[in-house]
């Protein structure tokens, strides 16, 4: 096993040897053809033969308990072949690595929870007869309306404590010029297109299943604690899974649901939520209410930041939403306070949507920023150019590396910022206002553990395996590449092996590590046979060129498969935080810019131009990163303008938990958008240089539309989204 | 979804015989089985029936029943002479759902209220006598014109407004083999007391055709949406609007809403202040004053008034002011 | 049942209540076409059947008697890509992938419109519709794309059109 830590910067000689020429390329995808002819399995589908069908049943109140549950006349419906409710293994919502939510119990944490589940022979079965089991309940009053809830400052939830720095009251009181706004974000919804499903089977005692699921290691030892069995009687699988966003880093209960019910009636059973379970039974991102402020002198040098949000979550869960991480790292100023509190509320659970934090933080500290330009009379770039801090303003830490000065200029240049009109509302072509914002981008980089194995095999090709997932993030295809150019192999003779726990454990899908850390992890596994590669060719490794499956040392060159005939070469690689990490502030960083068009009659909002430059470390597959980056910038968008998850303040129930009235963005809603890199390969980061893309297209997004809103139109709005009924008043009459 | 029997009808009389719930597009009643919002005992399919054509009668049309919403926009005489209505039906769901859903289906689509949707929730539309989550609940997109005290839902649909200021007429046949001929202004119901009866069809009846009259001579055709995001969503607030001005005067208005009322909603009042006036903004504000001059929000819907004033009022200005 | 199926006739004895999504997916393991939110309201499921695109969750298998269906797996294989598959793959239309076949259905459906001069909600004149970035995307937007590759799809039928255009 090459097994490194983060200690010091490191990047594999091999890497800048390369002579493949794949890493960062505009690469198609690994996967690409079985996606796009329907070929791709996903967690439900072509199941076995005598494959039942579970439906759950929810429970209609929004606290309390269950105190009876009658299945008689479900169990005598046609197709019925188990009702199953009061198994001790149940649980009553999701659970992640740390544990399993409330299995077990009979209390009612919210409407909609999972109460009790239906096992049939079809699906249409299953689903009537979910709708003939009567529960009884012993309902007790809920805390369902977030606007009267109890604020809970002192607490333990959540991975970011306060953080206070300098006296800010002082801060305040000193500054020249000081903002302070208070911003609000609803629900999110993560609303992967593929709802959640799972397929669960049973042979002796070893269960397998296979789920939409980003984090497959975790899950593993998730379904073991909760079915009270050994981690090694599970196994994971997902070798395709239909978007996460956060909303798939846990189990869902209907995971557990499905094993319990194929362990009972002895067949395989798979479940898939319907698009409105999926809001009750899958964590939503927490709505917030965030204050902001900014004290500044006369020049714009930021001298107090404070960041103070109240965030929500159910008693059932230890999530807490930590609205200022991007903001930590991103501008000067003495004086700092960070914190954000608990509210709990009686609803489904909140958890890690995608960018948790940035997200929506970006919403309130790039917007107040533009409010302090214009109160300064600045430009927004020049502002923040004056707030670049040289290290970490929060922790005092190095940045390993960080191009945002470059990002704003680039940028700028590319977007013709210099074209936005300083007075607002100033530009107008027929019904419509037109202005134009921007806004940083941050996400934090998180260096984590992961393991891969790469195979050259007697034929000269290369298997790597790990138990990675690739949701939509192109893991297939930069890992492909990765071993490509470690090994100078083309993409078609790379095997990648991924979605299986059986496989070397990876970190999995979620806060952007992934990419980062299983290409390290395969980079190292090469390193190894690079090194057996050498001893066979009795060359040293930095004399060999390896490409198109022929190694070359000095004189001498030879077939990769000559090489291996015979004895193939395995090795392990594995890559982990270390000194390094701790030493240095990480993050990938990038400017957005937006053009809108307000329409002066209705209010309505259209998006004419979007342009983001990227500072991402290396770029792995500039086709895929991209892709991402755009897809981030398009939640931006619908963070700004379109979504918004309603609940009932009455009784705890979504008021819109579909496609039909909760708006993500649709094409029409998108225009054509420009993403680019500025390509700096961070050595403190991972092996590779990589640092996290999939989140950070979607930090500052929002931010730079509403900003450019205000430009269009003089109306700033703090209470996301921006709807057509918020500007309404406050446009010019017809 | 509760089972159900089925039949398929091979002519509308058998079909009016049958005796039960009549499918064609399905693309609403479906959504709403599978909710158990709508639970029939027996679906009737017409969706084979011969009624699937545009024809020219009396200088107007005679649209079957069972033209789906894409044929119907594409129409070389739907875009030359009612362009209103082509304009509604483009405005209206996606390209797959207009190239199932019918005339006749469109025209009896249901509200998308979402408590109407939430079966847990009170609904005297859904459930007669459980009450109006909607009321005291949130309702942005609730109606603001024709409520009642027991439902404040709104029509959903976009070709309906368009056909009500086109003065259509719904043809229709009954069990007993009576044929009626139904002016759309007739056809729906505010909601009252009995929110769940939305038209004046009787039990069996079937939508053969709609009719539309000649359009007027020299008049000129909107259709405008307002909705939550550019595409594929639901209208807060739409008006179609046909107008014809001769020297200086208005000489017929006739203007129709969607997602304001429980109907698509037309005013005589509304016209009533713009015919034989001239085209200027003192006969537009009277418009729109005659238009909301009932209205009532809920709260979350008290910006459809301004916004429908804002838009009847740039309708008007565009159906009356130099052609673009 | 009967239905002809990518060319083939197919048999069922489907449940009354299924969709014709359901069919395809769990009796004929066409698993192609995919099930996002099973009203109507994602696209995911679209599939072309007697030539149109239609959404088969929002229609019963039972109405389909003799239809002919085509999925995705009708319009080419990983071997053999239609050329909408292949400009999928060329523009990176997709990430998750589980809109896609669903987007492509839609895609072939939609130029198929345009050929007919069909127009669309943001055709200035509905005689005569242009083909631009604009109509694409409005007559794409009954395909939700929660991955959000909207501008790499408009590459990929721009691209293909412009192929048909040329043939």
């Amino acid at each position: 096993m090459n097994d490194l830590a983060m200690d010091a910067p490191y990047r594999p000689a091999a890497l800048d040897r390369a002579q493949q020429g794949l890493l960062g390329k505009p690469i198609d995808r690994y996967e690409a053809r079985e996606k796009v002819s329907g070929a791709a399995l996903y967690a439900f589908e072509q199941a076995p033969e005598n494959t039942a069908y579970l439906a759950v049943v929810q429970s209609s109140i929004g606290r309390g308990r269950v105190t009876r549950v009658d299945a008689i006349e479900a169990e005598a419906a046609p197709g019925v072949i188990a009702v199953i409710h009061g198994d001790p293994r149940m649980p009553t919502g999701e659970g992640n690595s740390r544990a399993m939510s409330a299995i077990g119990k009979d209390e009612v944490f919210h409407y909609g929870q999972g109460v009790a589940i239906v096992v049939a022979e079809t699906q249409e079965a299953a689903r009537a007869a979910a709708r003939l089991v009567q529960v009884s309940y012993e309902e007790t009053p809920g805390r369902f309306d977030a606007a009267e809830v109890e604020i809970q400052q002192d607490h333990k939830l959540g991975f970011l404590p306060p953080v206070n720095r300098g006296d800010l009251d002082t801060a305040l009181a000193a500054a020249e010029v000081v903002v302070d706004r208070t911003y609000t974000t609803p629900i999110h919804f993560p609303a992967a297109l593929e709802p959640h499903a799972t397929l669960a089977w049973w042979e002796g005692d070893k269960l397998t299943v296979r789920t939409s699921n980003q984090v497959i290691g975790g899950a593993k030892g998730t379904i073991a604690t909760a079915l009270g069995i050994d981690k090694d009687r599970v196994r994971v699988l997902a070798p395709y899974v239909g978007g996460g966003f956060g909303g798939k880093t846990g189990v869902g209960p209907e995971v557990i649901f499905a094993a319990i019910a194929a362990e009972k009636i002895g067949r395989p059973v798979k479940v898939a939520l319907t698009r409105r379970q999926t809001a009750y039974m899958v964590h939503h991102r927490s709505p917030t209410t965030q204050r902001l402020r900014l004290g500044a002198d006369h020049e714009g040098r930021i001298s107090a930041i404070a960041h103070e949000s109240v965030a929500y979550q159910n008693e059932d869960s230890a999530f807490l939403e930590p609205v200022p991480f991007g903001t930590l790292p991103l501008y000067a100023g003495e004086a700092r306070r960070f914190r954000t509190d608990l509210a709990r509320i009686d609803l489904p659970a909140t958890g890690a949507v995608r960018a948790p934090g940035e997200a929506i933080g970006t919403f309130a500290v790039e917007c107040a920023m533009d409010e302090l330009a214009e109160e300064l009379g600045l430009d927004p770039i020049e502002l923040r150019r004056r707030n670049e801090p040289a290290r970490d303003p929060t922790t005092g830490k190095r940045f390993s590396t960080r191009r945002l000065l470059d990002c704003y200029d680039n940028g700028a240049r590319r977007f013709g910022w210099d074209q936005r009109a300083a007075t607002p509302g100033s530009r107008r072509e027929g019904e419509w206002l037109i202005g134009m914002g921007m806004a940083a981008a941050l996400r934090g980089n998180f260096t984590v553990n992961a393991e891969a194995e790469v195979i050259l095999g007697d034929d000269g090709r290369a298997t790597v395996r790990t138990d990675m997932t690739d949701i939509g993030t192109g893991t297939y295809t930069i890992l492909a590449q990765t071993v490509g150019d470690m090994l100078g192999l083309p993409i078609a003779a790379i095997d990648v092996v991924i979605g299986d726990t059986d496989l070397p454990p990876s970190a999995g899908s979620g806060g952007s590590f992934g990419a980062g850390s299983a290409c390290a992890a395969a980079a190292l596994a090469c390193e190894d046979i690079l090194a057996e590669l050498g001893r066979r060719m009795n060359a040293a490794p930095e004399d060999m060129q390896l490409k198109d499956g022929v190694v070359t040392a000095t004189d001498r060159s030879s077939p990769l498969a000559d090489l291996v005939r015979g004895s193939p070469i395995s090795a392990k690689g594995k890559t982990s935080p270390g000194k390094e990490s701790q030493a240095t502030s990480q993050a990938s960083h990038g400017a957005q810019f937006a053009e809108v068009a307000v329409n002066a009659v209705t209010g309505e909002v259209r998006v004419r131009r979007m342009l983001g430059v990227f500072d991402i470390g290396r770029v792995l597959n500039e086709k895929t990163a991209k892709n991402q980056i755009i897809g981030g910038m398009v939640w931006g968008l619908a963070y700004a303008l379109t979504e918004d998850g309603i609940v009932d303040p009455r009784n705890g129930r979504f008021v819109n938990p579909d496609f039909g009235e909760y708006h993500v963005a649709v094409n029409a809603d998108v225009p054509q958008i420009e993403a680019y890199f500025i390509e700096e390969i961070d050595d403190s980061a991972n092996p590779v240089g990589a640092k996290g893309v999939g989140e950070l297209g979607i930090a500052g997004s929002g931010a730079a539309i509403v900003n450019a809103i205000y430009n269009a139109t003089g109306v700033r709005i703090y209470d996301m989204p921006v709807t057509l009924d918020k500007l309404l008043p406050h446009l010019p009459p017809v | 979804m509760k089972s159900f029997n089925y039949a398929r009808a091979d002519s509308p009389e058998a079909a009016v015989r049958a005796g039960g719930r009549f499918i064609a597009g399905g693309t609403n009643l479906l959504d709403l089985m599978k909710l158990q919002v709508e639970t029939p005992e027996k679906l009737v399919d017409i969706s084979r029936l011969d009624l699937n054509t545009v024809e020219e009668q009396d200088g107007g049309l005679l649209i079957g029943a069972l033209v789906p919403n894409s044929d119907l926009a594409a129409d070389p005489r739907v875009i030359a002479n009612y362009p209103v209505l082509s304009r509604a039906l483009l405005a209206g769901a996606s390209g797959q759902l207009r190239n199932k859903a019918t005339t006749g289906g469109n025209l009896l689509q249901r509200t998308r209220c979402y408590f109407f949707y939430d079966t847990h929730a009170a609904c005297n539309k859904r459930e007669p006598g459980s009450g109006c989550d909607a009321l005291g609940g949130f309702n942005r997109i609730h109606a603001i014109l024709g409520t009642s005290e027991h439902c404040i839902a709104t029509h959903p649909g976009d070709m309906p407004v368009a056909m009500r200021a086109l003065d259509a007429t719904v043809v229709t046949l009954k069990p007993d083999g009576d044929r009626r001929r139904i002016p759309l202004g007739d056809f729906y119901r505010l909601p009252g007391d009995t929110p769940h009866i939305e038209t004046v069809l009787e039990s069996g009846e079937l939508i053969t055709h709609v009719a539309l009259p000649a359009p007027p001579p020299g008049a000129r055709q909107l259709y405008r949406k307002v909705r939550d995001r550019a595409s594929y969503a639901f209208a807060l607030v739409s008006v179609a609007g046909v107008i014809a001005v001769e020297n200086g005067t208005i000489t017929h208005a006739a203007l129709a809403f969607g997602g304001l009322a429980h109907q698509p909603w037309r005013d005589p009042a509304v016209e009533g202040a713009l015919v034989g006036r001239a085209p200027e903004q003192a006969a537009f504000d009277a418009a729109a004053d005659a238009l909301l001059v009932g209205a009532r929000g809920f709260g979350h819907n008290d910006f459809k008034i301004p916004l429908a004033r804002r838009v009847l009022i740039t309708a008007l200005r565009d159906l009356t002011g130099e052609p673009a | 049942m009967r239905f002809t199926i990518n060319g083939s006739k197919r048999e069922a004895d489907p449940d009354i209540r299924a969709s014709l999504l359901d069919v395809l997916r769990e009796e004929f393991a066409l698993t192609g076409t995919k099930k996002g939110c099973d009203h109507g309201q994602c696209g995911a499921c679209t599939v072309l059947a007697n030539g149109r695109r239609i959404n088969a969750c929002l229609t019963l298998a039972v109405m389909h008697q003799d239809d002919d269906i085509v999925t995705i797996e009708g319009l080419g294989s990983a071997d053999s890509l239609h050329p909408m598959q292949a400009a999928f793959v060329r523009h990176d239309g997709y990430q998750c992938g589980y809109c896609t076949p669903g987007q492509i259905c839609s895609a072939v459906g939609m130029l198929d419109e345009v050929a007919k001069g069909w127009p669309s909600h943001v055709s200035d004149d509905l005689s005569a519709p242009m083909f631009d970035d604009g109509e694409i995307s409005e007559r794409m937007s009954g395909n939700l794309c929660r991955c959000s590759a909207y501008p790499n799809i408009v590459d990929a039928i721009r691209d293909v059109h412009a192929q048909e255009q040329k043939a």
